[in-house]
């Protein structure tokens, strides 16, 4: 039961940061139609931010937090304007071979400066555990909990209410008639970016917060379990992504937790299973919208 | 019957086979005579499967148009199940490794037939994802198939003694693999898959069969990164998990995409220039996958940019003009 209840909180941790992963991938890929291969390499790039900070010049923790998330923001905006925004209306082939190149950039470049070595933080938020009858639980587990909860609630008010959300949902749905409405696509498009990259570094701090550690392919491991989740959940899908994320955190627990020893090298692999049986049997996901083709 | 000799020494396939040859012939005397250093002649048949690598991905990503993203699962199957027949067989090496050929061929053939079958519906992006997934599921799936080595590898495979009948058997490959592929291309079958490159839908509305045609470039795509697979894992000696990563079919794509997509000459210079580049840039090795991320940002955005576009247009006009009014001089 102990064991039961503590790899249940295990997944539901893991799950929470896919699903705040997820959906930076959902939002962008709804909005600008591609895949953002780099979009895991931007939460490596953040908790990199949260070691400089912290490890090399001892900032306080919640200046350290700010940073990485503005890091991550401006990451994301750089990116999408210097490489994907020349390939705007190019054969879908060519963005994601950028996108994997990015990926790729981002990853080498911080193979560069910070060597392959795995890097530990210095007790990033270490919140100790409170007591619940016989059972610990993590503080830090609620955080994540919390934040993932909050983020998810916000940015469906923000995409429903606001008058930059609907212009996201109308670019989403037809970039032309969007423009022909008056609505600034390459700017929507940017903001997208901005806000996915943002919550890429809350992401970051999560993760660094659970995991204390980060080397260079940190990000692009936890980048494509986290597509996986997006796609689990359904493309496009604000709460697809939250439960596409939450199912896969907790059947990785549940398989690290309860597999046999000899079997444990396939966990890594149950994630690519799922999503290949996922997009063979149902292409839109849980809750995603399906397609039509028109000629 | 002059006329006749000229047109026998003029044709495609007398030029191609005696460059192959002659080419076999510098390579295997520069290796004979010692010239080559030995990292240069293990470099000679890593080119080898390289090529035969990025050529069967140029089939899927050139040729086809879809973007796959897991080519190292057909590659590692190929490998894996091709050096199993030969480490546990008892036959003299030169059935081992046309054995471990055909037997590492037809395995990943079948993945790549099954695989494909099960991803009719999909395109692009998703494709893409789908594929690099299965990649790496293979990969894990590999490490508890009982007599593969689990993550320590499958160690053991033989391997040719001398060098010049290393490279000699792996430049075989490649040459039948490079004819292989051109008939395909030029052939009716490979004029159907590039229609539905250009326009799945016209290609349908003419009578192509998108669903048989596509299968059938992954599944020949895949018998040909499964040879690959053999001939790297008779030139390693051993094979780990490790070796089929994601970052191999990264490298593939590279390749393809350096040598523009859709070319068979092409893919040929690119990988060869690729799987040398860390000996030309000795010392440069930090910076070489630093230099594949912009190479392949910097195509695509070479590609995508109008001027250039213009400009390639103008180049491509002017060669054109040049190769045709050299080919009338010769006729005559």
């Amino acid at each position: 039961m102990q064991m039961l209840i503590s790899t249940l909180i295990d997944g539901l941790n893991l799950g929470s940061v896919y699903a705040l992963v997820a959906l930076g991938y959902s939002m962008v890929y709804g909005i600008a139609k591609m895949l953002n291969f780099a979009h895991g390499d931007v939460i490596m790039v953040g908790i990199y931010s949260i070691f400089v900070c912290l490890n090399m010049n001892s900032l306080p923790v919640p200046v350290t937090m700010l940073i990485c998330v503005a890091v991550c923001a401006v990451l994301g905006f750089t990116v999408e304007k210097l490489a994907y925004k020349p390939l705007r209306g190019s054969p879908s082939l060519s963005v994601l071979i950028t996108a994997i190149g990015v990926s790729y950039l981002l990853q080498n470049l911080a193979l560069l400066f910070f060597k392959s070595e795995r890097r530990f933080l210095q007790n990033f938020l270490q919140l100790g555990s409170i007591q619940i009858g016989s059972f610990e639980l993590p503080v830090i587990s609620l955080v994540i909990w919390g934040t993932t909860l909050v983020i998810m609630i916000v940015l469906n008010l923000l995409i429903k209410y606001t008058s930059m959300g609907r212009a996201m949902l109308a670019v989403s749905e037809d970039k032309g008639a969007a423009q022909l409405m008056g609505v600034n696509v390459n700017r929507t498009i940017s903001i997208t970016f901005v806000i996915g990259s943002a919550l890429a570094g809350v992401a970051a701090i999560l993760y660094a917060a659970k995991y204390q550690n980060v080397d260079p392919y940190t990000g692009s491991v936890f980048g494509i379990k986290a597509f996986a989740a997006a796609v689990f959940g359904g493309i496009g899908s604000i709460p697809g992504a939250m439960i596409g994320g939450l199912s896969l955190g907790l059947i990785e627990a549940l398989t690290i937790g309860f597999l046999p020893e000899s079997l444990s090298a396939v966990s890594d692999g149950i994630a690519y299973a799922l999503l290949v049986l996922m997009l063979i049997l149902k292409p839109s996901g849980l809750l995603g919208k399906k397609k039509v083709e028109k000629v | 019957m002059k006329s006749n000799l000229r047109k026998i020494f003029a044709s495609r396939v007398f030029i191609g086979g005696a460059a192959a040859i002659a080419i076999w012939g510098v390579l295997a005397l520069l290796i004979a005579a010692g010239i080559f250093s030995r990292s240069m002649q293990s470099l000679l048949i890593q080119i080898c499967y390289y090529v035969t690598l990025a050529l069967s991905l140029d089939l899927v990503v050139g040729y086809l148009g879809d973007l796959s993203l897991g080519h190292a699962a057909f590659y590692a199957v190929g490998a894996y199940s091709g050096c199993a027949f030969a480490v546990y067989t008892n036959l003299p090496l030169a059935l081992k490794f046309i054995g471990g050929l055909l037997v590492g061929g037809i395995c990943a053939a079948i993945v790549g037939f099954l695989i494909s079958c099960a991803i009719l519906k999909l395109r692009g992006d998703y494709l893409a994802i789908v594929t690099l997934a299965f990649g790496e599921f293979v990969r894990s799936i590999v490490k508890i198939i009982p007599g593969l080595g689990g993550t320590k590898g499958l160690l053991g495979i033989p391997s040719f003694d001398s060098r010049v009948v290393g490279f000699t058997a792996s430049y075989i490959v490649l040459v039948l693999v490079i004819v292989a592929i051109y008939n395909f291309t030029h052939s009716r079958h490979g004029r159907t898959v590039t229609a539905i490159r250009d326009n799945a839908i016209a290609a349908e509305s003419v009578g192509i069969n998108i669903k048989r045609t596509k299968v059938l470039v992954f599944t020949i795509s895949a018998f040909i990164a499964g040879l690959a697979g053999v001939v790297s894992g008779f030139y390693k000696t051993s094979i780990t998990p490790g070796d089929f990563d994601y970052n191999v079919s990264i490298e593939a794509l590279v390749m393809v995409v350096l040598g523009g997509m859709g070319s068979i000459r092409g893919t040929v210079i690119a990988s060869a220039i690729i799987v040398l580049l860390p000996e030309l840039l000795r010392g440069m090795d930090e910076y070489r996958m630093l230099i594949y991320a912009i190479v392949l940002i910097a195509m695509m955005m070479i590609k995508a940019s109008p001027k250039c576009r213009a400009l390639k247009e103008k180049l491509d006009g002017k060669i054109n003009g040049f190769r045709s009014r050299f080919t009338r001089k010769r006729a005559k």
